[in-house]
């Protein structure tokens, strides 16, 4: 009962502040709900059993990637320019068609059937960050090394990328 | 315990939320954290089918998302910041130098 209440909060409040993070008009407002929506995720995480990639989450999603974006979003200024028009012509036909979206996926959700609750199978792996750890130096140790060679462009590309002189 | 299918909706609607603001704002920067919405969605998934399956096949997947998701936003930064300084906009309607 307490673990529905807490899933209650945590689904709610990530819905709330997805929705007004897609429909602030200042872009700093948006990045900061989306740190509250990573703050619960990471609360979703721990709520199943994922407490390394809750962590995860909270040290790289938000603490990287949204300081990232809210440096840039500072850097240019935009804040300046909030009068113009938030969305393109096409939002409520946009907006229609996602909750035509969501109706399917929830339909086929609801229609098919799961035969036991989370967590409720046979452990069969040791959880945590030692088990994580053991399956991912092993048995996935080329993704990981693959993922090593996407972070290696992401770093020379960003770096070229700044570097270009622009003609003014 | 909590059912599984209820993860599932929450991720659907997170994901739905993500694609209505891809596709009607305007704003580059509010695009691409619609797209990280997206990717959140997909991680909740991943993790919750983890937890159910109990094999950590999943939380290893949300590595690799996590790790895709810093590229990316690192690179798409630098090309936004690009972008701005060539055409003075970060509106993505302005950007249509390839318009016949």
């Amino acid at each position: 009962m307490i673990n529905k209440l807490i899933f209650f909060y945590f689904a709610a409040v990530i819905l709330i502040s997805a929705i007004l993070m897609i429909t602030r008009r200042n872009p700093i407002h948006s990045v900061l709900f989306m740190l509250l929506l990573f703050f619960h995720i990471a609360g979703l995480f721990v709520l199943l059993n994922a407490e390394f990639l809750a962590a995860v989450q909270l040290i790289v999603y938000a603490g990287a990637i949204l300081i990232l974006y809210l440096f840039v979003v500072m850097l240019l200024n935009v804040d300046k320019e909030s009068a113009a028009v938030r969305a393109n012509r096409f939002w409520p036909w946009m907006i229609a068609f996602g909750i035509l979206i969501a109706g399917e996926i929830v339909l086929l959700v609801l229609r098919g059937t799961f035969p036991a609750n989370a967590g409720q199978l046979p452990m069969r792996l040791g959880s945590g960050v030692g088990a994580l750890g053991k399956e991912l130096y092993t048995k996935y140790l080329l993704p990981f090394e693959i993922a090593s060679i996407v972070l290696l462009v992401g770093l020379v590309g960003a770096v070229m990328l700044a570097k270009i002189k622009t003609k003014e | 315990m909590i059912p599984l299918s209820w993860y599932v909706i929450l991720s659907a609607a997170l994901f739905t939320i993500g694609v209505v603001g891809v596709f009607s704002r305007r704003n580059i920067f509010i695009l691409l954290m619609s797209i990280e919405l997206m990717l959140n969605a997909a991680n909740i998934n991943f993790i919750a089918f983890s937890h159910y399956l109990q094999s950590l096949a999943g939380q290893i997947f949300v590595i690799f998302v996590i790790t895709v998701a810093a590229a990316e936003a690192a690179v798409a930064l630098a090309i936004i910041i690009l972008i701005a300084r060539n055409r003075g906009s970060v509106y993505v309607d302005d950007f249509n130098i390839m318009k016949g």
